[in-house]
């Protein structure tokens, strides 16, 4: 092939969601991250000989949330045994969903407005966990591996993708955006580091034009959205180059190598497992009658396309770039509410969305937490003036570690007030005597040095000042 | 000795004792069990204490159960906590499960005694319980024959008058084909009557618990004792109904009876006397007999011998050697688990769960696995059919009063047609039962099979009872 083909990635997501359930899938044990190995295990989660799974109404429950999300057609559905050995699986079989998945034939859309299909979301369990133990920690040198059954029966949903996306930066947005839907639905709490998101990958690429699909790879072991992206990167180039270069792809299943930065080959085609499928006969159908389906979808709140939507309503009904990003870590964080709540108690919804993407993102929890009153009068005290933006910054960051109160009682408490307009007119008088050379330019029309003035007056009143005061002070001063 | 009623009333009267009834029964095992090997695990301790609480549940006027004092045979593939529950496998030699079967559970609630865990063939797959790692049981009515199997230890231990009551499981006719060999009562109720949580599986769809007992009127006790809804068991179905048990002499007057030939035809001329004499005394009864042919039942052994085979493939395969039972160590994980495998499990096993491998590989699936399930579907629609004129079928149970032992060893297609009469009730989940009824020309018991249709113990005892009362004297002894 001539060196001038242009090349299309083409791209699939398989996303396992660990559900935050209390118990498990299929028995009563509890479903914790972190706990001491083995110790929230019994005779079903351990696939002692007699023990028997009985299905997880909340985890169906769930599951019926995330379809709902999905656009996914909810249906009668039943397990299946998925039969491979490995120590990490207690019954040497996998109860998932095979070919009657809960949900099916759905879609999520992109906040830039693509579509990608959602072939199927489905209810499975999870695996116990292996750590291998030896010079490397890596399997092929380990000595012996230690098992924790802690997550053997987890409830998970397969999220399968078509394969819709065509760049990294688009697989990332669909598994950010779906990230925040399974949070939104209470399904998950989104920790990738703690595994409660996993992702796999389907990768190919084909001749830019070309309707069929060229021979895909699966890469494994993809626990950020930093490692998703670089990973489909590296595997389309490598591709790319393999075909360039006369060669073909080889389909088979791939290892993500985080450090290296490349993908290795884990096994082909051939190597893989024949798993058997056939119907879980320790339990009934799964069929969730219209009533059950119908509760579940009145008990779900808004999606994160629906809350960004009230936000950008909020504002005007149209956004800069920057209050569209920040209204993306707004609703990703869940602060959106708070801003809602400021709003509806009269504060400037700019501002309000500013503080909550700026400033209480970064305080974690303990942001969340912030009562609304609280977030409401502060934003109000620094859009009427009574705050400066670094004074309010301030208070706000100490609001979040009272966990609340009064900012105005607060700001005196913390000897913060804001200038008194003769101070603030006598520190600009003050300034733009020290600067006559700046002043002058100022005055013949370089409004960039009105900058410099806020800074210097800042910094003679210790941020007390109000900027915006400030500035009209100086064109005042200018006539 | 006296029946599991007569006991159970007399402990409940004060006018026997648990322990007094419990020390006859280990006096009996310690006397006779040398030649039977009907146990693998006789819990004596366990017995005698199990026996003075229930004596001192009497004593305080407190109701000690239907079963009180009454000792049970348990096979060994029900969990009982604590004590060894082996399979008749060397695979799980020396595990003792954590938890107790829900049958246990519930006998020990009804002020039961359970005396000991009995030989089987190694996870229920065989039908003579010489495929047991810890060696053969032998018929009690006669020690060169086999009792039957896979429960061939609780059929024995019955039989042999150690206990008037047993447990065992039956898959494809694992406790009536040994009931029938052994001369008592076996049955296998309705699939999801009886809890399977903590019978360890064979195959799932087809397991059931059962039970075993001197005459029918003990194996109704027993089953209505065992038979509850167990949240544990998602296949377990919420019905309450009445007891089975009933004031002797229940009528079979108008009660529809197929005799059914495919369930009669390739036994032994002595067997198919026999049941045509069941069949006669029903009439003589007042029961309206005639017969009814279901040939579809003659497939039923092919899809059992896939079904089966192909569920214990994936039910078996938690024997790997990581986190219980044996472990032959080798160099790494998967070796380990080919070697434990290699060494655990016996010749009968091996040979099933390859069978099921292959009958759900991929490429194959649709031929056999799919193929044999749509049999089974067509089974229920023959029972169906059968069940809109007659209310009952008759047959036989086995097509053989109890061989030599080593007979059939070497020959599984021999050893599998012993499950052809018994098959079709598990493929479709009805009850079914086997009694005594005369002897075969060897002198040895010959059992016939009542079928009903799902959920109808209660008349499946109800012509159990009347074909019991026209029985002639049992041969043998026991």
């Amino acid at each position: 092939m001539s060196e001038d083909v242009a090349w299309e990635t083409v791209i699939g997501l398989e996303v396992h969601c660990e559900l935050a359930t209390q118990t498990k899938l299929f028995c009563g044990c509890r479903n914790a991250f972190g706990e001491e190995p083995n110790t929230n295990i019994c005779p079903v989660c351990l696939g002692l000989p007699g023990s028997l799974p009985v299905l997880n109404a909340q985890a169906v429950e769930l599951a019926m949330r995330i379809g709902t999300a999905l656009h996914c057609e909810i249906r009668p559905s039943s397990f299946a045994r998925k039969n491979y050995f490995y120590p990490d699986q207690a019954k040497d079989y996998q109860i998932s969903q095979y070919d009657e998945p809960i949900n099916a034939s759905g879609s999520l859309e992109l906040p830039d407005g693509t579509t990608v299909g959602v072939t199927r979301a489905h209810l499975e369990e999870d695996t116990g966990k292996l750590t291998h133990v030896g010079a490397s920690g890596r399997i092929n040198s380990a000595h012996h591996a230690l098992v924790d059954y802690n997550r053997s029966g987890v409830p998970l949903v397969e999220i399968v993708s078509e394969p819709d996306m065509r760049s990294a930066a688009e697989a990332r947005a669909y598994a950010s955006e779906l990230r925040g839907i399974l949070v939104a639905t209470g399904a998950s709490d989104g920790r990738m580091e703690e595994g409660s998101m996993r992702i796999d990958a389907n990768i190919s690429v084909r001749p830019a034009g070309s309707d069929a699909f060229g021979t895909r790879c699966e890469i494994k072991n993809l626990n950020s959205l930093r490692s998703l992206g670089r990973a489909i990167e590296y595997e389309a180039a490598r591709q790319i180059t393999l075909i360039e270069a006369g060669n073909k792809v080889d389909q088979e299943t791939r290892h993500w190598d985080e450090a290296a930065g490349r993908t290795e080959s884990m096994r082909s085609k051939e190597e893989a497992n024949d798993y058997r499928y056939f119907p879980e006969p320790d339990l009934v159908p799964l069929v969730p009658d219209a009533a059950w389906q119908e509760r579940v979808r009145i008990a779900m709140g808004p999606m994160p396309a629906d809350r960004r939507a009230r936000l950008v309503d909020l504002l005007g009904g149209s956004v800069s770039g920057a209050q569209g990003d920040q209204i993306r870590v707004v609703v990703d964080l869940g602060l959106d509410t708070l801003v809602a709540a400021a709003v509806a108690a009269a504060a400037p919804a700019a501002l309000s969305l500013a503080r909550a993407a700026n400033e209480l993102a970064s305080e974690g929890d303990a942001g969340l937490a912030l009562p609304s009153e609280s977030f409401a009068a502060l934003v109000n005290m620094e859009a009427n003036g009574a705050l400066s933006a670094t004074q309010s910054k301030l208070v706000l960051h100490t609001l979040v570690e009272k966990g609340g109160g009064d900012p105005a009682e607060l700001a005196g408490a913390m000897g913060i007030e804001s200038l008194g307009a003769d101070t603030l007119t006598a520190a600009v008088a003050a300034s733009v005597q020290a600067q006559p050379e700046a002043w002058a330019r100022f005055v013949d029309g370089d409004d960039k040095l009105a900058g410099f003035f806020v800074k210097e007056v800042m910094e003679a009143t210790s941020g007390k000042a109000n900027g915006k005061e400030v500035m009209a002070e100086l064109r005042r001063l200018r006539g | 000795m006296s029946t599991a009623r007569e006991m159970a009333a007399a402990v409940r009267a004060g006018e026997r004792t648990a322990r007094e009834i419990t020390e006859g029964a280990l006096a009996a095992v310690a006397a006779r069990d040398g030649e039977v090997h009907a146990f693998l695990t006789v819990l004596a301790d366990e017995a005698l204490a199990q026996a003075d609480a229930v004596d001192a549940a009497v004593a305080q006027g407190r109701d000690p159960g239907p079963l009180a004092g009454v000792p049970v045979a348990l096979k060994d593939n029900l969990c009982t906590r604590g004590i060894p529950t082996t399979c008749g496998s060397r695979i799980l030699e020396g595990w003792r499960p954590p938890y107790d079967a829900t049958v246990v559970r519930l006998l020990r609630d009804a002020g039961a005694i359970a005396l000991g865990k009995t030989n089987m063939d190694e996870f229920a797959m065989g039908s003579s319980t010489e495929n047991s790692a810890y060696g053969p049981t032998r018929n009690p009515h006669c020690l060169g024959r086999v009792p039957g199997g896979s429960s061939g230890g609780s059929a024995a231990a019955v039989a042999a008058g150690f206990a008037p009551l047993g447990l065992g499981s039956d898959t494809g006719g694992s406790i009536r084909q040994p009931a029938a060999l052994c001369g008592v009562v076996g049955m296998k109720p309705t699939y999801g009557r009886v809890s399977r949580y903590g019978l360890v599986a064979f195959a799932s769809s087809l397991d059931q618990i059962g039970p075993f007992a001197a005459d029918v009127d003990d194996a109704a006790l027993l089953f209505d004792v065992i038979a509850a809804h167990d949240p544990c068991d998602t296949t377990s179905l919420r019905i309450e109904s009445p007891p089975t048990v009933r004031p002797s002499g229940s009528g079979v007057e108008g009660v529809r009876v197929g005799l059914c030939p495919d369930l009669i035809e390739g036994c032994a001329p002595d067997v198919v006397a026999r049941v045509h004499e069941a069949a006669e005394a029903l009439a003589a009864a007042g029961a309206k007999v005639e017969e009814i042919r279901v040939p579809e039942f003659g497939y039923g052994l092919s899809a059992y011998y896939l079904i089966a085979p192909a569920e214990a493939s994936s039910n078996l395969a938690r024997y790997d050697g990581v986190r219980y039972g044996l472990r032959v160590d080798a160099e790494d994980a998967g070796a380990m688990n080919t070697a434990t495998r290699t060494a655990g499990f016996g010749a009968e096993v091996k040979r099933r769960i390859m069978l099921g491998t292959y009958a759900l590989s991929a490429g194959y699936y649709d031929a056999y696995y799919a193929q044999a399930q749509r049999v089974r579907t067509m089974v229920v629609q023959a029972f169906e059919r059968a069940y809109t004129s007659v209310d009952v079928l008759l047959g036989a149970t086995a097509p053989t009063t109890a061989f030599k032992l080593g007979d059939k060893v070497d020959d599984p297609m021999a050893m599998y047609m012993n499950d052809v009469c018994t098959i079709p009730s598990n493929l479709a989940g009805h009850p079914a039962l086997s009694l005594p009824f005369g002897t075969g020309d060897d002198g040895l018991p010959v059992g016939v099979q009542v079928l009903a249709p799902a959920l109808a113990e209660g008349l499946l005892f109800q012509v159990a009872r009347a074909v019991e009362a026209a029985a002639p004297e049992a041969g043998g002894s026991a």
